[in-house]
């Protein structure tokens, strides 16, 4: 539970003394003042007040969501960048021979149906997986809250073309477009597919960041500060980004695991990632057809996206509830 | 004259059609002076001020007619970016929720300082110093430790303060002040109007303050203009008015503050509702609610009576203001 914030104490002490003269007013709130100088308890060691960033922070590292699912990214990160920390072999290296053989030293996973190590390309697929995930995010979220904080702000004839537009998008189922824009591609990298998500996901990201820019703009403050002379980019930079950036924060989250997951259907439905590329998604749909005889083939990368994938969902979760005051 | 408001007018245009906010309103505001603007809710006194400060939101606000000269300039003919180097130096606004007009994601020490790194183009540690001599000026304790806080860690009392702060930053020659007091405790309501109205002498400030509280006007007032549906129906000096109103609405106003000698009496209250500002009943639009009114009050608009001769001017736009003043 996060403590009572030391301003209510303070209008508590200046009620108890509801009567008196202007000067006890005075004495009581400058009282309270010594009495707490550093501003909220339990900032630690630190007596900087803390902001709503280093509030979050602060709920965040106490949160055992956030702790489960942090530490598996942050190890699926790192096995990204540097797979043979625990791999040591070569997920290309296949020996047709030892096709569907199941576990046996070495070789944890046993091997897929082209007889390659399970284990390796497991482990090598996360790296297809984080980078998809991350950079489609990435994309997402600086094209929709772009255009749709400007929609927010700014209003008008832009406003309702560029909220036309996402509708459009929105009609657009995501397999079925992946299915007719991603086969025409020949590409075998990463780039196409990342594309694809960013051309599909920002209608999501820029709604969402169009409504809270709305909200942000309404507040008094931001009336404040353009009475106080700001200009629109030092409204929109200073006082509303701040306070609008926590939603697409949180779904941005959320996202990049359904973006991990749509990767894997698309490679799945054979339009996505294609070999040599090391995919769960590839490794999936290569499986799928031997499910009965060697099931391990699939059980291992379809465990690694669900646990991804879920793993971003839960930090998205908790970053939500950190983010949001309402939840305190 | 510093501030001069001739014949403005402002309407919204809704889905419902045109609300006339305000219309045609004239009133002037000299250096050191106090003008206090007086009504219900929905009069067009805050719209008013937007307008003087230039941040109506346009659309769907408009303002079709009317003049607002600063100094003898008017502020309507300005491109916007010249109206904004006004705003903030030449005039400030005070708002009602201090809470909710400070940022809560920036420390007090840094909005404040914002004025002098947009106007003044100063470094952040010269702003973050002029905070701290901004907040010694207010009268908040402790403003060295204080200047690094956050906006919730502060009682209302203090971020009305620190709001006052940030409006005075500049030196301005003129301050809105729209209901400063009214989100406040009774007493803290009396600190915090008697710092700004010292303040206001001390840099010889124009002030107009927002308020339908006829309590705090009478201490710090030099005059007072009454609005009813987007006009000012009554204009004087503050002692006459409270001696003798000049219009219905404003002796309903006066009537219908709680009295220490009346007690135990019902209090009075003036009937029915302000009017929608898309269908403002024709002729004087006070008179479905008015005690006093006649047929000629249902048809004809009355215009601007002059009310006294002595040296200060007395308005009133009743047609029988006679009967109100002397009755």
């Amino acid at each position: 539970m996060p403590e009572p914030i030391e301003p209510y104490e303070e209008g508590r002490a200046i009620a108890a003394t509801g009567g008196g003269g202007a000067t006890d007013l005075a004495m009581a709130e400058a009282e309270t003042l010594e009495k707490t100088p550093g501003g909220p308890k339990g900032t630690g060691p630190d007596k900087k007040p803390r902001s709503l960033w280093s509030d979050a922070w602060h709920d965040l590292r106490r949160n055992p969501v956030f702790i489960v699912s942090g530490l598996i990214i942050l190890f699926l990160v790192v096995i990204s960048i540097w797979p043979s920390l625990i791999a040591s072999g070569d997920p290309l290296d296949c020996d047709l021979a030892k096709a569907q053989e199941g576990s046996q030293p070495g070789h944890p996973f046993g091997f897929n149906g082209q007889g390659c190590d399970v284990y390796t390309r497991t482990v090598y697929g996360a790296r297809t997986s984080v980078t998809v995930g991350v950079l489609a995010t990435l994309g997402v979220a600086l094209l929709g809250s772009v255009l749709g904080g400007l929609a927010g702000f700014f209003g008008g004839a832009w406003d309702g073309v560029l909220s036309r537009i996402t509708d459009v998008f929105f009609a657009i189922p995501v397999v079925l477009g992946g299915l007719v824009l991603l086969s025409v591609v020949t590409s075998s990298t990463v780039w196409p597919v990342i594309g694809f998500m960013v051309l599909l996901g920002w209608p999501q990201i820029s709604r969402i960041a169009r409504g809270s820019v709305i909200t942000a703009k309404q507040n008094d403050y931001v009336q404040a500060a353009r009475a106080l002379g700001a200009s629109n980019s030092r409204m929109l930079l200073r006082h509303i980004t701040p306070n609008a950036v926590a939603p697409v924060i949180v779904v941005a989250t959320i996202a990049l695991g359904t973006y991990i997951a749509l990767e894997a259907t698309l490679s799945y439905l054979g339009v996505g990632l294609k070999p040599p590329t090391v995919s769960w998604g590839i490794d999936i749909s290569s499986a799928s057809q031997y499910v009965r005889n060697a099931p391990h083939m699939l059980l291992w990368p379809a465990g690694a996206l669900a646990i991804t994938v879920l793993a971003f969902i839960m930090l998205g979760d908790a970053v939500r509830d950190a983010l949001d005051p309402k939840l305190r | 004259m510093l501030l001069e408001v001739r014949d403005l007018h402002v309407e919204f245009h809704t889905r419902d059609g045109v609300a006339k906010a305000v219309n045609g309103v004239n009133y002037s505001v000299d250096a050191g002076e106090t003008l206090a603007v007086l009504g219900e809710s929905g009069s067009g006194k805050s719209v008013t001020a937007q307008a003087v400060m230039g941040i109506l939101d346009i659309p769907p606000g408009k303002i079709p007619q009317g003049e607002i000269l600063f100094k003898g300039e008017d502020l309507l003919k300005l491109k916007e970016d010249e109206r904004r180097k006004v705003r903030g130096a030449k005039m400030a606004m005070i708002f009602q929720d201090a809470l909710s007009s400070l940022n809560p994601v920036l420390s007090v020490g840094e909005q404040l300082g914002e004025m002098f790194i947009v106007h003044k183009g100063m470094s952040k540690k010269d702003a973050r110093a002029k905070a701290v001599e901004l907040m010694d000026r207010v009268r908040i304790p402790a403003a060295k430790e204080r200047v690094g806080q956050y906006p919730h860690q502060f009682s209302g009392g203090m971020r009305q303060r620190i709001m006052i702060a940030m409006a005075l930053a500049l030196e301005p020659e003129l301050i809105i002040a729209d209901e400063p007091t009214t989100a406040l405790d009774v007493t803290v309501q009396a600190q915090v109007m008697d710092l700004l109205a010292e303040l206001q002498r001390e840099l010889n400030m124009g002030l107009i303050l927002i308020t339908h509280d006829l309590g705090v006007v009478a201490d710090v007032a030099d005059k007072i203009a009454v609005m009813y549906a987007g006009r000012i129906v009554e204009q004087a000096p503050v002692h006459e008015i409270y001696k003798a109103p000049a219009h219905p609405y404003t002796r309903g106003l006066l009537d219908s503050i709680p009295r220490l000698d009346q007690k135990g009496q019902e209090l009075y209250a003036i009937k029915g509702l302000p009017p929608n500002l898309l269908a403002i009943p024709p002729g004087c639009a006070f008179n479905p609610r008015c005690p006093m009114a006649q047929d000629v009050c249902r048809t004809d608009v009355p215009p601007l009576y002059e009310v006294t001769e002595s040296p200060v001017p007395r308005s009133s736009a009743c047609h029988f203001w006679k009967e109100c003043l002397h009755g």
